[in-house]
């Protein structure tokens, strides 16, 4: 019997079973997610509708719930650890593949990788004892001097906030992003780069011309899945961000992300609206992670295809 | 080409290269110096009392032994659900549903959960598991940690059972045993160390978690008894204590966060080694 | 096969979890070795935590129980004692009459404290910063952004006021210390109450929000400008920097012992409904302006006789043995008086299947 059919013996057919309904479970895991949280999140979807998303309110006194704080929390901190972590972390993997000797690269490879598991509380409890005190003697006075003219680098410097948490959120995912684009530059056929060389090109241009351009599937790929560690991640931004509720226009100020709000407010809120509220919050993170991941995934099919035809 | 273009091609290529350089030092040197604090701090707070005594109040003398056997309690527990599950469901991927609409469904689901923020299981589990019991409890931590592993061990048996050559399937098959036991007997033999590495590599990462944790096994001051009761766990307890202004509470965060940390790195190095052996 | 691979990788947990196979035998004996205690698990305001965990520790000492207290926040222990996933609630914002009827409760107090503003700011001694009511409402409520601003030097002539931008520190969670001090703010500050007004969480026009006591004073000592507010016994054990507060009377106090329990002598408890009281600005030259008691919630139907008696008995240990050490961390015991009406309400109020518990 060819693996791939249904198998007919009794060993068999009980084993099939077994592993299809593991699967099944997978399956009914995300289905069940989906329903459960909007079954808890019911009463605030009932009661706030659409408005819930654009509502700058977070009043747990007057039981006023809007996601737009949150909404914006998560993807201008994710913004910012996107705008450090993407060119450092690709422009770290050029140097492990392109230029750094084998030794180096192969430590520092290492080195990476394990730096990718270290979990997310250490990044936060760092950001708070260590990193937080440097942002307000040091970072933010220099930013409020040079850039001071824009209301992005007004406000308060206590060293913690949006821009604190950003920086901590890059520092997070700069090593996975190194790790995954590294991957992708090892795997330019070395013909390839060998011709490029061998027509005078530069390193710098054999990395334009064709690592880039040979892996810019495989980088936004691993962008996007930086992106969505970004999105969801906890705890390193929960000691930093200052958990506050208002719209500010300063990256200076204290504010709040989704998975923030959940980690401060879920185990301790009193009223079921607001747990629902929170919930809701939960609902509007998967939806915006979900998105996320459809568009790396579209993504990568297409310009996989489209490599698939140039070869 | 004239010596002037060529001059500018040198020159953008040295800067190109200098900055790369740059980024990678700078990257090293900061990620360093947060194990290096994680070392330093962590190291004068790890004694013979850390690993025997019960977390106590601030100012008296007490360790993190009960939260550490709670963690080590959770993670069991959640490994001895996650990798199983994880591995019929990965065993039904690469053995039966192959390129199936139900295979193609449940690889899907399994990326979108593992791209689902950690503490939204946690709130899925206490929908699930402490509202309806009444509440918080060990093993709702433990369903919720075991959750995280399934799809990443499914998702990695399903590749390592793929990458096992059709002709030891088929040569088995053709001896006249019967599927499951090929499949476990002979396929899973050869994908040894890869469904290993996948095992070792869910457990590193599910066992450094926080967030799911906070709403299902919360946390406790007590010894881990009765997993149906709140249940100390490394992890939220070093989130309450770095988050106290108590300075002896903030050196025990950080002397967990130091065994934490050896755990998930030990626990990747342990991985990396049994891929070496797979590979080889 | 299979069987080893798992054994391999259970051995790789055992050692990858930071202990030998040794440790973890001989702390498995010492967990069986508790496993007989009675346990009670509650949950609530991080104000009376520090005491609570004292009382847990000493009462463990010399009883088979063990308490186990999560400081959640009042708000928490309202909806987890409401939800009966806890055995006791602890609150700092007491429950009206009406609400402790339709959820079933009974509350007491257990302990007065005071809530107080706390600084960091650096080359300040504790207690050497005043503020007026009017001051701290228009810190808090963002108009004073400079600690170096003219009106916070002319009350402060002696001290040396540092450049920094202020901010506030206040509460993430629903919390009976925001209530205590909210009503505060309320009762000195016709603008606090009609802009703000009181609660156990309301809209703060500037700041950042820490979890819990600890979470505020964690935030306030870490960032140098920081103004927060926490419960008494939290400035000493956490080496906070306290303010001296001007009180009804005209004079500026600080937050001890003394300043409190002037404050809660005029607290009238036997004409109060279910112990709801403020003791916030009360009269009297010596009188701490902030203060307020913290409460236990218990359902008024137990359903485990064993762990319901282990609770009172607890509690009544703690009102009969608890004092010297409420005192020792800044609290103030609960008069006998309050006691004896707290006893009666047990014996009157906590049932299990129709009969009172309490003997």
């Amino acid at each position: 019997m060819a693996p791939g059919t249904v198998p007919k013996s009794f060993g068999d057919r009980l084993f099939f079973v077994v592993t299809a309904c593991a699967a099944a479970l997978v399956l009914a895991l995300l289905v069940v997610l989906v329903l459960r949280l909007t079954q808890y999140a019911w009463p605030a979807i009932s009661r706030f509708g659409l408005r819930f998303l654009v509502d700058g309110r977070w009043d747990i006194g007057a039981e006023q719930f809007g996601a737009a704080s949150s909404i914006y929390g998560t993807l201008i901190t994710t913004l910012i650890a996107m705008l450090i972590a993407a060119p450092l972390g690709v422009a770290s993997a050029m140097f492990l593949v392109e230029m750094a000797p084998s030794w180096l690269s192969g430590s520092v490879g290492v080195a990476l990788e394990l730096l990718a598991a270290v979990p997310s509380i250490i990044y936060g409890m760092w950001g708070l004892f260590i990193f937080a005190p440097f942002m307000a003697n040091y970072v933010q006075p220099t930013l409020a001097g040079w850039l001071g003219f824009l209301p992005l680098f007004q406000g308060p410097k206590m060293g913690l906030g949006v821009l604190t948490a950003g920086i901590i959120l890059a520092l997070m995912i700069l090593p996975f992003i190194t790790a995954v684009s590294r991957d992708v530059f090892r795997l330019v056929p070395p013909v390839m780069k060998e011709s490029a060389y061998g027509v005078g090109a530069t390193t710098w241009e054999v990395t334009r011309d064709v690592s880039l351009r040979y892996g810019v599937a495989g980088i936004a790929g691993a962008l996007f899945l930086g992106l969505g560690r970004a999105l969801g991640e906890t705890m390193a931004v929960t000691f930093v961000i200052g958990n506050n509720h208002a719209l500010s226009a300063s990256l200076f100020d204290a504010g709040n992300t989704i998975a923030s709000t959940l980690a401060n407010e879920f185990a301790e809120a009193d009223s079921d609206l607001h747990r629902a509220a929170l919930v809701e919050l939960g609902l509007v993170l998967f939806g915006m992670t979900l998105v996320f991941q459809l568009l790396a995934q579209l993504w990568l099919r297409r310009v996989r295809k489209s490599m698939g035809s140039r070869r | 080409m004239t010596m002037k273009r060529l001059a500018y091609r040198r020159w953008t290529d040295r800067i190109a290269r200098a900055m790369a350089a740059l980024a990678a030092v700078f990257g090293v040197v900061v990620l360093g110096a947060i194990l290096l604090t994680v070392v330093y701090r962590g190291a004068s707070a790890l004694g013979i009392d850390f690993f025997t005594l019960a977390t106590a109040a601030p100012r008296e003398r007490g360790g993190m032994a009960n939260a550490l056997l709670g963690t080590f309690y959770l993670v069991v527990l959640a490994t001895l659900l996650g990798v199983p599950l994880g591995m019929l469901c990965g065993t039904y991927l690469a053995e039966f549903g192959r390129e199936g609409p139900l295979a193609v469904a449940v690889r899907f689901a399994c990326e979108i959960l593992m791209g689902t923020p950690s503490i939204l299981i946690g709130v899925l589990i206490y929908t699930l598991l402490v509202v309806p019991v009444g509440g918080f409890s060990g093993y709702a931590g433990a369903v919720a940690l075991a959750v995280i592993m399934i799809p990443v061990v499914a998702r990695t048996t399903d590749e390592m059972l793929r990458l096992v050559p059709h002709e030891l399937r088929e040569s088995a098959l053709a001896l006249g045993a019967p599927h499951w036991k090929v499949t476990l007997g002979v396929v899973f033999t050869a994908a040894r160390s890869g469904l290993v590495t996948g095992a070792l590599l869910a457990l590193a990462r599910t066992s450094g978690e926080t967030a799911p944790l906070l709403f299902t096994a919360l946390n406790s001051t007590a010894w881990p008894r009765d997993l149906t009761e709140p249940t100390a766990n490394l992890t939220v307890t070093i989130y309450n204590r770095a988050m106290s202004p108590f300075d002896d509470w903030q050196q025990m965060a950080w002397g967990a966060s130091l065994v934490i940390t050896s755990a998930v790195l030990g626990l990747t190095v342990a991985a990396r080694w049994a891929l070496g052996r797979h590979c080889r | 096969m299979w069987a080893r691979q798992l054994a391999v990788l259970t051995l790789l947990l055992g050692c990858a979890s930071g202990c030998a196979p040794g440790f973890a035998v001989s702390v498995a004996s010492e967990a069986n070795r508790r496993a007989t205690k009675t346990r009670i698990t509650g949950a609530g305001a991080s104000f009376p935590e520090p005491i609570y965990a004292k009382w847990a520790g000493a009462y463990a000492r010399d009883h088979d129980v063990h308490v186990n207290y999560q400081p959640i926040g009042s708000g928490g222990g309202i909806s987890q004692i409401k939800a009966r996933t806890v055995d006791f609630g602890a609150s700092d914002a007491p429950l009206t009459a009406e609400e402790l009827e339709a959820a079933d409760l009974i509350q007491f107090p257990m302990v007065v404290g005071g809530v107080v503003p706390v600084v960091r700011l650096d080359g300040v001694e504790p207690g050497s910063l005043r503020l007026t009511p009017e001051i701290l409402v228009q810190i808090l409520m963002g108009e004073i952004r400079r600690w170096d601003a003219p009106e916070v030097a002319r009350l402060n002539p002696d001290v040396d006021l540092p450049a920094r931008d202020v901010t506030v520190v206040y509460r993430s969670d629903p919390s009976g210390t925001t209530w205590i001090l909210t009503h505060y703010l309320a009762a000195v500050s016709e603008q606090w109450r009609t802009q703000v007004g009181a609660g156990k969480a309301v809209q703060w026009p500037v700041g950042i929000a820490g979890k819990g006591n600890q979470g505020v004073a964690t935030y306030v000592t870490r960032v140098d400008g920081a103004i927060g507010y926490v419960e008494q016994a939290f400035v000493e054990l956490a080496d906070l920097t306290h303010v001296r507060l001007q009180n009804q009377a005209g004079e500026f106090v600080a937050p001890t012992r003394e300043t409190v329990a002037a404050a809660a002598a005029n607290a009238d408890w036997a004409s109060a409904a279910g112990f709801h009281l403020k003791l916030v600005n009360q009269p009297g030259a010596q009188s701490w302006p902030i203060a307020g008691a913290t409460f236990i919630l218990l359902n008024r139907q137990q359903d485990d006789l064993t762990t319901a008696r282990a609770v009172l008995e607890f509690f009544a240990w703690c009102y009969e043995q608890g004092g010297s050490l409420a005192l020792e961390l800044g609290y103030l015991p609960m008069p006998q008086n309050v006691v004896e009406l707290v006893a009666a309400d047990w014996k009157r109020e906590v049932q299990f299947d129709g009969r009172p518990i309490a003997q």
